[in-house]
């Protein structure tokens, strides 16, 4: 019954696959017949319903530095197998090889399209980057978890070669995908609610059946130490956008954020702005931006010498709806701008 | 929304006036106003020179 076999393709960075530590780590992408390293343990945990056909290979450093070639690299290298599955690592807390791992698993998803796993501890930025798209299992730091690692990957490739459903995350350890699933229900809302609620004050185990965002520690920024000398720039998230909305800046949920000069300018002027923004009654700012973003005063503190500068632009966009991994992405870039421009402090006004 | 940016592990908070005039009060004469606004701006530009421990 050799063709009921899955045929089964591994991924490996250049240290589990056989070639070298951080000296190979600039190899280019390559593929040998079979299973090598981890690939062995997959093979067994596999047994007798599937074989590894084919290793693909490569170095973490050329994998992270050419992220979107070695991954279309290894799908040509892969496809001429004819996998019904791809595996890759797992990573553990390896940073690039997570990359690596979720990029492949992609790459091949998106092209070849056939099911994917990998595997990768929770702290490893691969599962930041790919959870949403590809199943991530849950492994320990290091290789000493294996053979767990093994185990829930192959069991979890398994259930997606035969097309059934890979259950809820905490089921089948893997990363939540953010996924919302209809599930039919014989008990109403309120009765489920109210058995979860007996539970908690029980003390009895339960599970929510929406899961909280996480917002995760914010390391604060060290203080000022000379505002005499100090770069200040205004941030808002009040919706304040130029006549028009040259950015467009959605009303709500935004995706995106704008800069706006008001270099020379001593307060900001109504008939210059808007407001686009769905989660407040705006007619105060509309009348007077400077409620909002406060140059008037914060040119006075420059002219004052309170502070050395205030910086020649404002950052706006729209706090209402919005996605934590939005306002994540936006805080991100806006930081990034502000500290590529020498700015030392942010005033973000929030509505 | 101070408690928005609480929640999302703000630590350095100045609560404004009002959310729909954070930096602002229309029932103030614009001296008056203007006057409130440099006390927040004078606020905030402290916090951003004092030490803050993490969560």
């Amino acid at each position: 019954m050799e063709s009921n076999k899955l045929r089964v393709v591994h991924y490996l960075n250049q240290f589990f696959g056989g070639i070298g530590g951080e000296d190979k780590a600039g190899i280019g992408p390559r593929v040998i017949d079979g299973p090598t390293g981890p690939g062995r343990a997959l093979q067994a945990a596999i047994g007798n319903r599937g074989e590894v056909v084919a290793t693909a290979i490569c170095g973490d450093n050329f994998f992270a530095e050419n992220l979107e070639e070695a991954g279309n690299q290894i799908v040509a290298l892969v496809r001429p197998y004819d996998p019904d599955i791809l595996i890759a690592g797992p990573a553990f807390e390896a940073g690039r090889y997570g990359l690596a791992c979720g990029a492949v698993c992609k790459a091949v998803k998106d092209k070849l399209g056939i099911p994917v796993v990998t595997g990768m501890y929770e702290d490893n930025p691969g599962v930041d980057l790919y959870h949403k798209e590809i199943i991530i299992v849950r492994t320990a730091n290091s290789v000493r978890g294996m053979n767990e690692a093994v185990d829930r990957m192959v069991r979890l490739a398994l259930k997606l070669a035969a097309g059934e459903s890979v259950g809820k995350p905490a089921e089948g350890w893997y990363v939540p995908r953010g996924m919302i699933v209809n599930e039919v229900s014989e008990r109403t809302g309120a009765e489920r609610v109210v058995a979860m609620l007996l539970d908690k004050l029980q003390g009895r185990p339960f599970e929510s059946e929406v899961s909280q965002p996480k917002y995760g520690p914010v390391p604060p920024a060290p203080p000022i130490k000379d505002l005499s000398s100090a770069v200040i720039a205004l941030v808002t998230d009040g919706g304040l956008v130029p006549k028009g909305n040259p950015d467009r800046i959605e009303s709500g949920g935004a995706t995106h954020y704008g800069r706006y000069s008001f270099k020379g300018s001593d307060r900001l002027k109504a008939e210059d702005l808007d407001v686009n923004h769905q989660g407040y009654d705006s007619v105060f700012i509309r009348q007077d931006p400077n409620r909002l973003v406060p140059l008037d005063v914060m040119r006075d503190l420059e002219r004052e010498r309170v502070f050395a500068k205030l910086h020649d632009y404002f950052y706006a966009t729209t706090g209402v709806a919005t996605t934590v991994e939005n306002a994540r992405k936006m805080g991100r870039g806006i930081a990034a701008e502000l500290k590529a421009a020498g700015v030392s402090g942010v005033i973000l006004t929030s509505t | 929304m101070t408690p928005v940016a609480k929640m999302v592990g703000s630590r350095r908070i100045i609560t404004g006036v009002r959310i729909v005039n954070p930096m602002g009060n229309a029932d103030l004469g614009p001296e008056a106003e203007r006057a409130l606004r440099r006390d927040i701006a004078l606020r905030a530009l402290a916090i951003l020179q004092s030490d803050v421990r993490p969560e």
